[in-house]
């Protein structure tokens, strides 16, 4: 028997593994935008959960419309990063320092 | 106790994907590792009786997501080595911040204030029920506002994609479509006066074809 415990404690893990993803990539853009769609994989693990586990349908609506406005930021993400690499010629975030914020 | 099995290897599959995606060298390796991801994830998903989102997450993402960023890993000339130095140096730094959220997210179940009885499997659902009908029903009465808006969101990624990564290049033969469209009869054809009856006049299909394209 799966129980609500089991599927938490698996998204919580997936969750923490997407963190450490960003600090250990965190010069590849690329790779960057990568860990956050797990990170928004793991989020979703847990809306499904509990919509299932507690009976009710609006967590899975709300993963629905996760879902829809993850692929709008991955392919506005994507189409930055192409015309970056165009202008630089690089993805490496140390590079992008016009602003020297 | 054989669905315990499938959840426990399809979990390890996925913990060992998501290792994967963030420890891999090629980005092209990660990509592939996250497509794993998804798909044991849409997997486990079914596992709990949740189909339609396991369904649009192996579309959505396997089909769409995905094959955008293996396409703009593959299309950009990465330098890979240098963008791995210094990989590990903030990687105690990762690591402790990775146990930190686990630990929180964990606590916060295992202690009893929750109000929930975390340890009870799924409720069982009716034989008939259609998980997919369900979701319709509720996303086509309740939330159709926010659904309309997510087709909004959808409708302005796609123009503002396009507009970012469209550019100009001189000496690219385009059609014109507006001067196309607003060519008149008397541009394009001349009447002459047919001399001879039966034969074609001459220049009768002349000046077609002009115009048009610049």
């Amino acid at each position: 028997m799966i129980t609500l415990q089991h599927m938490l404690t698996l998204s919580a893990v997936l969750f923490s593994l997407s963190v450490a993803g960003i600090f250990l990539n965190r010069k590849n853009v690329i790779l960057l935008l990568m860990c956050i769609e797990l990170m928004l994989l793991a989020v979703n693990f847990s809306f499904v959960s509990f919509s299932r586990f507690l009976g009710d349908l609006d967590g899975q609506v709300f993963v629905f419309f996760v879902l829809t406005v993850a692929a709008a930021e991955s392919a506005i993400g994507l189409a930055i990063l192409v015309v970056l690499f165009r202008e630089r010629k690089s993805i490496n975030v140390e590079d992008l320092d016009t602003l020297k914020g | 106790m054989f669905v315990q099995i499938l959840f426990y290897a399809f979990s390890a599959v996925l913990i060992a994907a998501a290792l994967g995606v963030i420890l891999s060298r090629n980005p092209v390796h990660s990509a592939l590792a996250l497509v794993l991801a998804f798909f044991t994830s849409a997997a486990l998903w079914l596992l709990i009786e949740v189909e339609f989102l396991a369904i649009v997450l192996v579309l959505v993402y396997v089909g769409a997501v995905m094959v955008l960023f293996l396409f703009v890993v593959m299309m950009l000339d990465i330098n890979v080595e240098g963008l791995r130095s210094g990989f590990t140096r903030y990687a105690w730094l990762g690591a402790l911040t990775a146990l930190v959220v686990i630990v929180q997210m964990v606590s916060v179940y295992w202690v009893k204030g929750l109000g929930i009885d975390a340890t009870q499997g799924a409720p069982p659902l009716p034989a008939d029920y259609s998980n997919t009908r369900a979701l319709g029903e509720v996303l086509y009465t309740q939330y159709v506002y926010p659904f309309e808006l997510a087709a909004m969101l959808l409708l302005v990624a796609i123009v503002a994609a396009i507009a970012l990564t469209m550019r100009r290049r001189p000496g690219l033969k385009a059609q014109d479509v507006a001067k196309q469209v607003a060519v008149r009869r008397e541009d394009r054809v001349r009447l002459v006066k047919d001399v001879d009856a039966g034969g074609t006049g001459p220049g009768a299909g002349g000046g077609a074809g002009e115009g048009g394209v610049r």
